[in-house]
């Protein structure tokens, strides 16, 4: 059985569909165990979850099964009592501000709320981080920021303010933003669910597109027809803990679990 | 008796109204740096700063003045230092104003979105630097009309220190309203130099306000 | 380093001190009420959303307001006590010191309450003008009582406030609690002592107050 928590190759080990153990290379994320607590209230009571590189994984679920919490755990937004997490074959320390600051440049984190900061430009949005935690000179984070509006389709609003975009053109600026940082692993929590209808197609695309050029992600996600689409593996969280996962084949063609089949069905309402 | 006109009346606390002013930037000023170190130690999330400077706020927000003015006149005194009614209320005042200003940055650091903070978090920035180039800039928006409103209670507070002995506008007055007889006149006359004072920076601050919330919506 | 502190002599002038929160208590009731009817008065004459009201109306009330808000509270008193009896009106310590602070809680009351007013929703008065009610009945019924519940907090803060600010009132003899400690200081010769526990008073009185206060906002004007 693979251990994961040193950055020492996987052994040989047998494929479980429901267990998501896979052959190969270490998993960039490994999450062993993992409980959290609000107080006396526990929303995380163990996971067990290692995502290979490459992989995008798509986390449904109802509100209150955890699904945000053990995204924002991943980059230390959240802090978990027991367990391990490892990014990178790099265990997370909390109170290692160094570690934290190595972690964050491997992984990206996408907001529902977008969160652009509204004193800045969109180019200097993009060309913040950049410039402060990876030294780089204005000159080359502005070409950067250039080439990745322009990625996202929206090389014109390099100088623009966040208040003038709409919505699905600020959740792209802040993909830009995340993608700034050339990340590993990026978390999408939500990103459409603000949105208006007709500007999620928009965010989607573009995010489409990092998942068929080999980014890793790990997407809290609503919308079903996108998971189908793009995702290798979908992980039904409930009450706090790994219900369901596989391929979203065998997860919205035979849903094995009655939680999962309920949820399902209350979509279609 | 000599007689006073009223010009004789207002160049004298005209030229009292200068210890006024001096007095109001440096409580202000001195008061606006003390207070900003005093709100980034709230911030750094050390272990119980932030109950000792919420108690530092609430003394100074819950007790007179007059009182803190005396306990600087008769308190600096106590350690052998000479203090001068000059100091004593520079000290006072000076305090008095960064409990008041750092409550006042406090509250508009904490209405910038959660969302914020975790952005920039998520980016790798470290706390200084979240502080210094996501959180502070927007804060400091938010701030001005207050802080720009707040000069106008140090101004008027400049007039207690007429009783520590002080020579400001107030303490003019006093002593020309003794010498002339006309205290309708001269207290009208020391009312209305503080109102030219304070007037204006009010409407600044009001249209300093003003424009803040137009521009968000 | 520090000389001797010596507090037995000014705890044994407790009776004085005593007397002093009586005074205080007294000053900032009488000047609470009272204030608070001038402001709820100046409110109305001011208020954008309720009507039309004379231009010289609004005029004189703006003028107190501003005059009030930005001279100190000292030169208000001392103007009271020390200027009128030029004009032949003299009033006594206590009379100038609690009608110097009805003047003063009301300009600024009448700001807060005003801004209460004025956030009330339109369709609120349209209704009460569709039951019938008069001008009067829907500012008292209708307007008031959630502008006040709305700014009560901004309200108690503005009481305290003027509580503390009637430390200045014992300089023209009102018997309160700075007064209680400037005689003490000078009968005992420990002035910072005197000060020290007078502050101490001050400060426990203001939080009693605010909490006071708080129950009171939440007991009376929630839920009539």
């Amino acid at each position: 059985m693979p251990t994961a928590v040193e950055a020492t190759p996987a052994a040989a080990a047998p494929v479980h569909p429901h267990d998501g153990i896979l052959v190969g290379p270490p998993p960039i994320v490994d999450i062993t165990a993992l409980r959290k607590s609000y107080g006396t209230n526990e929303v995380l009571k163990g996971i067990d979850m290692k995502v290979a590189r490459g992989e995008v994984i798509c986390i449904i679920g109802k509100s209150g099964s955890g699904k945000s919490t053990l995204l924002r755990c991943v980059n230390g937004l959240e802090e978990f009592q027991e367990g391990a997490l490892s990014v990178n074959g790099k265990k997370l320390l909390h109170d290692n501000p160094a570690a934290m600051r190595e972690l964050r440049q491997q992984v990206g984190m996408i907001f529902q709320s977008f969160n652009l900061f509204p004193h800045l430009s969109v180019g200097r949005n993009i060309m913040l981080a950049p410039t402060l935690v990876k030294a780089r000179s204005a000159q080359e984070a502005e070409a950067q920021a250039r080439k990745l509006l322009q990625r996202v389709g929206l090389a014109e609003k390099f100088d623009a303010m966040p208040d003038q975009l709409s919505g699905g053109q600020q959740q792209r600026v802040a993909i830009a933003r995340a993608l700034a940082m050339e990340p590993q692993v990026l978390l999408c929590d939500e990103i459409t669910s603000a949105l208006d209808p007709e500007l999620v197609g928009e965010v989607l695309r573009v995010v489409e597109s990092l998942a068929q050029e080999g980014m890793t992600l790990m997407m809290v996600t609503h919308e079903m027809a996108f998971a189908r689409k793009v995702s290798d593996r979908v992980i039904f969280m409930h009450q706090g803990r790994v219900h369901e996962q596989g391929t979203p084949a065998q997860l919205f063609g035979s849903p094995q679990t009655p939680e999962l089949q309920q949820f399902l069905s209350s979509l279609h309402d | 008796m000599v007689e006073f006109s009223i010009w004789d009346i207002l160049r004298n606390l005209l030229m009292a109204a200068r210890w006024t002013v001096t007095l109001s930037l440096i409580a202000f000023i001195g008061g606006g740096l003390v207070g900003l170190m005093l709100l980034v130690a709230r911030l750094s999330k050390v272990r119980g700063v932030e109950r000792a400077v919420g108690a530092y706020v609430q003394v100074f927000q819950g007790t007179p003045l007059l009182m803190q003015l005396f306990l600087a006149y008769f308190g600096i005194a106590l350690f052998g230092i000479k203090t001068s009614p000059w100091t004593a209320a520079a000290v006072a005042l000076t305090l008095y104003t960064s409990a008041y200003l750092t409550e006042i940055w406090r509250g508009c650091v904490a209405s910038i979105p959660k969302g914020q903070w975790e952005a920039a978090q998520s980016l790798a920035l470290n706390f200084a630097e979240q502080l210094r180039h996501v959180v502070l800039p927007q804060a400091l928006r938010i701030a001005v009309p207050p802080t720009v409103g707040f000069l106008v209670q140090v101004i008027k507070g400049t007039a207690l220190a007429s009783v520590i002995g002080f020579v400001e506008l107030t303490k003019a007055g006093s002593m020309i309203s003794n010498a002339t007889f006309q205290p309708f006149l001269v207290y009208a006359c020391v009312a209305l130099l503080y109102f030219a004072l304070c007037f204006p920076v009010s409407l600044v601050a009001q249209s300093l306000e003003r424009k803040l919330h137009a521009n968000r919506r | 380093m520090l000389i001797q502190l010596d507090f037995s002599a000014v705890l044994a002038s407790w009776p004085l001190l005593v007397r002093g929160v009586v005074w205080t208590i007294g000053l900032t009731i009488v000047g609470t009420v009272l204030g608070l009817l001038l402001g709820t008065a100046c409110a109305w004459a001011r208020a954008r959303n309720l009507g039309h009201r004379p231009a010289p109306l609004r005029w004189a009330v703006a003028s107190y307001v501003e005059l009030v808000r930005n001279t100190p509270f000292i030169v208000q008193l001392f103007f009271l006590f020390f200027g009128l009896p030029a004009l032949g009106l003299k009033l006594s310590p206590e009379f100038a010191s609690a009608l110097a602070m009805v003047i003063n809680l009301g300009a600024y009351s009448a700001e807060i309450i005003r801004a209460g007013i004025e956030a009330t929703p339109r369709g609120q008065i349209e209704a009460a003008h569709s039951l019938a009610l008069t001008p009067g009945q829907t500012f008292r019924r209708v307007v008031l009582p959630p502008a006040l519940q709305k700014v009560w907090p901004a309200m108690v803060s503005q009481i305290i406030i003027v509580m503390l600010g009637s430390a200045v009132c014992g300089q023209i003899s009102t018997p309160e609690l700075s007064y209680a400690a400037n005689l003490i200081s000078s009968n005992t010769f420990r002035a910072f002592e005197a000060f020290i526990l007078a502050t101490a008073v001050y400060l426990l009185l203001s939080m009693a107050t605010r909490r006071l206060l708080m129950w009171m906002g939440a007991r009376f004007l929630v839920g009539r």
